[in-house]
């Protein structure tokens, strides 16, 4: 039995419906998230996979209400954790859940941390805060959060200033930060993308640890296929701000269904196995999101396009054994889907 | 086996550190630490290490970017490690650069035709009539649209503006091209299309790369033979199937398990070397062999003799005493 098998049964902490967010510019409005909805269980994670521009992080942003509005605007959807929608929170409920209920760990640790604040300072904060603990308790959980996260000798760390740290460590310090008021869901936002393999290694590591340690729902944002297949339970592949599919982790890499998700795993070079004389390259750009998808996203680089593909913008498809896709193209039959 | 097109023979690139009111030197970061290797013609040599390791210093002293500290740079025979004025500049159209991030190193205020075009221009070598042509050639070669050169880099996307780049790197039919992480800024499906594209153009026009990269999986794909760099030394050296397949130092072994690999079966059971704490600073890099802080196998004999960049029986280099 799978890790995914095993948590799903639980109800979810988090649900998303129908989320639209959209960006209102002078040139007119950018469709960057369309219709996404998707499902956290308790101890679960998540992979979001895809390109630059592909709606990832907006649809996380747009979670949490991070966009600044305008010229972001949430047009529609509703985001439940634990039955209150966070889209009808007023500013001052919604920084309660921020840091509180929600955690968040960001790409770059450098611009996230506060360079003035010492990281005892910053670790202390969302512990007084959230938690109204004493500056004294305070200051006893921050070390205790920085030894769970693997930074050696963390009380005498707590007087430091983010730069005396390495990358590495500054995400700890992060990861620690972003633990701090025990979170029923934590969202990692490319995490790893700006660290070395050796240093990206010893997070996924500690990380898999907390997991299992602290058991909540984690979503984890990526556009590395490798870094998820390691980590996750479940996958959802997003492409021109929707999901294209969205699968339990094994599945999606053994049987994908999408051809985008096909496209993806066959240009990328392998470590191990035989050597591939060429490429395979997906031609073309992304798409540019300035209209509603009237039709499918991926059309203009897919391989097995035909006319529906131009009139209809193919909803997800309920596969079986959790398995989504969308795509009017049927790799089961070879044909296009009745 | 060709002659090597460079050969570098225990180059040296030390930066000074000053510090204080009256700018005293008070150390000096060894970025590239007595390097010693040969790039074949024809071939490409990928360079793989992390950040700070100092594969793009090296990638730089080599062009004679930078006047490198100690060592012998030879482009074909031919020492230009220290060559000056006119001499260098008139070797510079041999070897090009293509740089990581496509968005800095085109100026936005150029068109792309007179971007291409510069090199030549700089070089005086063809007239105006004949740039034009040559540049439209360029485009051509490099997939794009030979009726874009009148447009600015912003009207492009990452990937074109890789092309750009690569285009204003062949302007000058240059031999040797140092392509220093050219795909690292791109999305994954973009990739594909720029290290076809840089493998057509070798097979082509003959060309001899060094590939820098971080992407393991992408230097087994496009080299021939690979160098692994940490803190400012190359630990291994090795054909590309010998290195991948059977990885002699310890460095190398934990990078290549360290590298997810986008299979979850595999992943599963999957052996990682975990290695600990971070690289060192090269400002004060430890005595003995330069791994030994992180090396999960170190002996005593690491913390004080310095282990010999030496030959292995399959014909591979290795800096460990204990690599077999």
């Amino acid at each position: 039995m799978t890790a995914a098998e095993s948590v799903s049964n639980l109800p979810p902490v988090l649900q998303v419906e129908a989320l639209r967010t959209v960006f209102r510019t002078r040139d007119g409005t950018i469709h960057a998230v369309n219709d996404v909805s998707f499902e956290l269980g308790a101890g679960e994670l998540l992979g979001v996979v895809g390109e630059s521009g592909s709606g990832k992080s907006v649809t996380m942003m747009s979670l949490m209400k991070l966009l600044p509005m305008p010229p972001a605007e949430i047009v529609s959807g509703r985001v439940m954790l634990d039955g209150t929608d966070l889209l009808t929170l007023d500013d001052r409920r919604m920084r309660a859940v921020r840091g509180g209920e929600v955690g968040f760990i960001f790409q770059d640790p450098m611009t996230s941390l506060n360079p003035v604040f010492t990281v005892g300072f910053q670790l202390m904060e969302p512990l007084r805060a959230h938690l109204g603990l004493s500056k004294a308790r305070a200051r006893e959980r921050a070390a205790e959060l920085l030894g769970l996260v693997g930074i050696p000798s963390p009380a005498d760390r707590l007087g430091d200033y983010p730069h005396q740290f390495s990358g590495g460590m500054r995400q700890r310090v992060m990861i620690a930060i972003a633990l701090a008021c025990d979170p029923k869901v934590l969202i990692a936002d490319e995490p790893t993308t700006a660290l070395d393999v050796t240093i990206q290694a010893q997070i996924l590591e500690l990380i898999r640890k907390l997991r299992r340690e602290l058991g909540m729902g984690i979503i984890w944002i990526t556009h590395d296929l490798g870094v998820v297949a390691g980590i996750a339970d479940r996958v959802m592949v997003m492409y021109g701000g929707q999901i294209v599919e969205h699968a339990p982790v094994a599945e999606l890499y053994a049987n994908p269904r999408h051809p985008y998700t096909r496209a993806l795993l066959e240009t990328l070079p392998s470590l191990d196995g035989s050597r591939t004389a060429r490429l395979k390259s997906i031609s073309g750009q992304p798409p540019h999101l300035s209209d509603y998808p009237a039709a499918c996203p991926f059309r203009g680089r897919c391989a097995h396009a035909f006319e529906r593909c131009e009139r209809e913008n193919p909803p997800l498809f309920e596969l079986g054994q959790g398995h989504q896709a969308a795509c009017w193209w049927d790799f089961d039959t070879g044909g296009p889907r009745g | 086996m060709t002659a090597p097109l460079v050969s570098v023979d225990d180059l040296c690139m030390f930066f000074p550190v000053y510090r204080g009111v009256i700018r005293r030197k008070v150390g000096e970061v060894r970025a590239v630490d007595g390097l010693s290797f040969d790039i074949r013609r024809g071939e490409t040599l990928g360079l793989v290490g992390e950040s700070g390791c100092g594969k793009s210093t090296t990638g730089r002293v080599i062009l004679r970017l930078y006047d490198p500290t100690r060592g012998s740079i030879r482009f074909e025979g031919a020492e230009i490690a220290g060559l000056k004025g006119g001499a260098l500049r008139r070797m510079r159209p041999r070897m090009q650069m293509i740089f990581q991030d496509p968005q800095a190193c085109l100026n936005p205020r150029m068109t792309i035709g007179s971007i291409i075009a510069e090199p030549i221009r700089e070089h005086g070598l063809l007239s105006r009539a004949e740039r034009e042509d040559r540049v439209q050639d360029l485009l051509d070669a490099v997939g794009l649209n030979p009726k874009f050169a009148n447009r600015y880099p912003h009207e492009f996307s990452g990937g074109q503006r890789q092309r750009i780049g690569i285009a204003r790197a062949l302007a000058l039919d240059p031999d040797f091209i140092v392509c220093d992480e050219p795909i690292a800024a791109l999305d994954v499906s973009i990739q594909a299309q720029v290290v076809n594209l840089l493998e057509d153009l070798q097979e082509k026009l003959g060309l001899t790369y060094l590939f820098i990269s971080h992407d393991l999986s992408m230097v087994r794909h496009i080299a021939d033979r690979v160098a692994v760099m940490y803190l400012g030394r190359i630990v291994e050296l090795a054909d590309r199937d010998q290195l991948y397949g059977s990885p002699k130092h310890p460095y190398t072994q934990a990078l290549l398990s360290a590298v997810p690999i986008p299979d979850p079966k595999v992943e599963a059971t999957r052996e990682h070397i975990i290695l600990k704490g971070d690289v060192p600073s090269p400002a004060n890099p430890p005595s003995g062999c330069r791994f030994r802080t992180r090396c999960p196998v170190a002996q005593p004999l690491c913390d004080e003799a310095e282990p010999e960049w030496r030959r292995l029986a399959d014909g591979r280099r290795v800096a460990c005493h204990f690599a077999e």
